[in-house]
């Protein structure tokens, strides 16, 4: 079990579920949660190629700035479908057309 | 100096012409001023070179200048002057005779309604003349030959109101067309030979050999129907007495003087190149025309029409003169012609202008003021005009003291001698004499008519008067140039026609080999000199006497005479019936002929050959539309389209402005590049 195809394995499902959310969700909330799954899903790649490819930790750091970059994504992400929803009542993003109101 | 003054001479009443025709109107007195003063400056400029001619005394002199006006490689041609003693006489003859056309025309065409347009064409004319005098090849002469037939043309058209006028103008210019096609063919047939128009080189050509034969009499006859066209001469003369139809100065100018002369100015500066068969041709068409035209002109009653006929006559002469090798003399005339015929024009022009005043003044329009038989006993009425014109009447019949006398004399003694060197050609010098007897007996006719004996219309009578100034001051000038003084100088002898004209103006050798040199034809005519001296003042008083004794004391009935060669004397009345033969034998088969070409080319060939290509090409265009439009256009050009508009709307489809759907097509995307690269 441990070895770098069952990490890549599961990392490729979590990048599949996070697309397939990306994809098909109509709210904004859940189109985001799909993309935290994608991110993930590469960390845990960054991880699984520095412990079994003998590298030193520069997979784990890299690691560590997804999530940095993750949590800003998430921060303005968020900030942008509450400005949306106090506009136009819904957090639906095919709602969201207009360039201007 | 000379080319300066010769540019002057040339360009000054060009220049008179286009400020007329453009300004004329609205200059002060329409602008006449500015044709007289031109004029004048011409005449002023012609006296000067005249008179450094003079004092250089130098018989063989010759200037020359030119300018390439197109070089074509092997086509060459060029614009210039060639200046001689032949051309500055000349020069000075035009420059004369226009001056005093322009004074004359002051008071003669007073209150015309085209005033300015007359003395702008008259400018016109003085500067195409000028052309054909000073021209050193035969295409500038072309050139300036067909101008002065448009100004012909314009100037007898002048009261185109009046049909006849009209149709004289129209009958004048294509009757020298026909005379142009023969210039024509004459200056081609040279050019081809010799390759340039030039007339040195092609003096140089003949005498070379480089053209010869019947070739060059062919070119020396067809460059003669120019001269035949211009100057009147049977069988082409019909065009100069209804020419008469235009202004009185008009006719002194160009219809007696200096036009009419250009075809002898052009026979005597091409002499050189006449083979004896053109010489010959040219002999007999002119003495033929001189005896021949003087017979129409016994019996003609219109002042003007006389003098046109013995224009003709003169001209006859003169072109006589040519055939026959003496033509210095026919040169010689053309100028003692010039200023005689002038006068006795600008006479007649006075008096028609007397006339024509009284006529007005009796609010009479039927009677004809150019009519000979209305007038009569106008001697003491109008002494200058009367007195001038005995005196130019005495010169044309070839009376000795005056000029007519020493230039016809020179003539008939060339024409005597070569009929006697060649007694076949008899008929020749029988032309001569007959045609000065009969020239003496009909001046003096018209002398008679109008100014001797009882007043034919006594109504008219008081209100005749002498004319103006203006129009006597050309008549005395012009009578005292019919003197033979002026020509005879430094000599007083009235007898011979030595002095400095014939000092100055020298007759060149023939370029054609076999043609008799200028030493003997000049050797020739000396010997037949006396004979021709007795001779023609025989003549010449016999047709005066004739004429007094049968116009003055008649003592000859002319009505008695009349009646008795009835046939012969409506003949010369009706000038042989050539208008009438041209009419019915010429001009009314060519419009047959003209009508049946016409048929031919509008109602069969228009119609079936020309419209039937009209159907072909109507069907064709027909058929290639229809597989243009709806094969091409519709499944090509229209259908490549529509296709790409079917598309674009089928495709704009995806463009959804969804996210997600981006997002589906790029997955779709990478897993194709995907699926590739597995492979």
């Amino acid at each position: 079990m441990d070895s770098l195809q069952t990490y890549l394995f599961i990392s490729a499902i979590l990048f599949s579920l996070g697309l397939y959310g990306v994809i098909t969700r109509r709210n904004g909330i859940a189109v985001l949660m799909g993309v935290e799954l994608i991110l993930n899903s590469a960390n845990i790649n960054f991880i699984a190629f520095a412990r079994f490819g003998g590298m030193n930790l520069s997979g784990q750091v890299f690691a560590l700035f997804v999530i940095i970059m993750a949590a800003a994504e998430a921060a303005v992400a968020l900030a942008i479908i509450i400005n949306i929803f106090n506009n136009l009542q819904t957090v639906n993003i095919d709602e969201a057309q207009q360039l201007k109101l | 100096m000379l080319i300066n003054y010769a540019l002057a001479i040339l360009f000054l009443p060009l220049l008179s012409f286009i400020i007329l025709i453009l300004a004329g109107k609205r200059l002060p007195r329409q602008g006449d001023w500015v044709a007289i003063g031109s004029v004048l400056i011409t005449l002023v400029l012609s006296l000067a070179m005249f008179g450094s001619m003079l004092l250089s005394h130098d018989p063989g002199f010759s200037h020359e200048a030119s300018i390439d006006w197109m070089d074509l490689g092997a086509f060459r041609i060029e614009m210039g002057f060639l200046i001689d003693n032949i051309t500055i006489v000349m020069l000075l003859v035009v420059a004369l005779i226009s001056t005093m056309t322009h004074v004359f025309s002051i008071k003669y065409m007073e209150g015309d309604i085209r005033y300015s347009r007359y003395y702008a064409y008259l400018g016109l004319f003085t500067f195409s003349m000028n052309g054909i005098v000073l021209a050193n090849n035969l295409f500038s002469l072309y050139i300036c030959w067909e101008l002065v037939g448009v100004s012909s043309y314009l100037l007898i058209g002048h009261w185109f109101e009046k049909d006849s006028a009209a149709d004289a103008s129209k009958k004048a210019f294509l009757t020298n067309r026909v005379g142009d096609i023969g210039l024509f063919i004459g200056v081609m047939l040279i050019f081809t030979a010799l390759g340039t128009f030039n007339y040195g080189e092609i003096f140089q050509g003949v005498a070379q050999g480089d053209i010869a034969g019947t070739l060059l009499t062919l070119a020396g006859i067809g460059l003669f129907i120019g001269a035949i066209g211009k100057s009147a001469q049977f069988p082409l003369h019909i065009w100069l007495p209804d020419a008469m139809e235009g202004p009185t100065p008009v006719s002194a100018l160009m219809h007696a003087a200096t036009m009419v002369a250009a075809g002898v100015f052009l026979s005597v500066r091409l002499f050189p190149i006449f083979t004896p068969e053109a010489l010959l041709f040219i002999a007999y068409v002119g003495g033929f025309t001189a005896i021949f035209a003087a017979t129409i002109a016994i019996t003609q009653n219109d002042i003007k029409k006389v003098l046109a006929y013995s224009t003709i006559s003169q001209l006859g002469y003169m072109i006589l003169a040519v055939g026959t090798g003496a033509y210095i003399a026919g040169f010689f005339h053309l100028v003692t012609h010039a200023m005689f015929k002038a006068c006795l024009f600008y006479g007649s022009g006075s008096v028609i202008h007397a006339m024509h005043h009284a006529l007005h003044k009796k609010h009479d329009h039927d009677i004809d003021p150019q009519d000979m038989r209305n007038m009569g006993g106008f001697k003491s009425k109008m002494p200058v005009t009367y007195w001038t014109m005995v005196v130019a009447a005495l010169a044309i019949s070839g009376v000795p003291l005056f000029s007519g006398f020493l230039s016809k004399d020179a003539i008939l003694a060339g024409t005597l001698a070569f009929g006697t060197h060649h007694p076949q050609h008899f008929l020749l010098p029988i032309f001569g004499f007959g045609a000065a007897l009969i020239t003496a007996f009909y001046m003096f006719r018209l002398i008679f008519m109008t100014f001797h004996n009882e007043p034919k219309l006594p109504e008219l009578y008081d209100d005749i008067h002498e004319s103006p100034k203006e129009m006597t001051f050309p008549l005395v000038l012009l009578s005292t140039l019919s003197i033979f003084i002026f020509y005879t100088l430094p000599y007083f002898n009235p007898l011979s026609d030595h002095g400095w004209f014939m000092e100055l103006v020298k007759a060149k050798d023939s370029m054609v080999p076999g043609n008799p040199s200028a030493y003997e034809i000049a050797e020739e005519t000396h010997h037949s000199h006396t004979a021709t001296i007795i001779l023609s003042v025989l003549v010449a008083a016999l047709g005066i006497f004739l004429s007094w004794s049968v116009y003055l004391k008649k003592r000859i009935s002319a009505d008695a005479w009349a009646e008795k060669l009835t046939p012969y004397y409506n003949l010369s009345l009706n000038k042989y019936f050539f208008d009438e033969n041209y009419d019915k034998y010429l001009y009314q088969p060519l419009l047959r002929l003209a009508e049946r070409i016409s048929f031919i080319d509008w109602d069969l060939y228009d119609k079936y050959f020309i419209n039937g290509f009209g159907h072909v090409t109507k069907w064709l265009s027909f058929l290639t539309g229809r597989t243009d439009y709806d094969g091409l256009d519709q499944t090509i050009v229209d259908g490549i389209g529509r296709s790409m508009s079917k598309a674009g709307s089928s495709l704009k489809e995806v463009q959804t402005g969804r996210l997600q759907n981006y997002m589906l097509f790029a997955l779709f995307g990478v897993v194709i590049i995907v699926i590739f690269q597995s492979f």
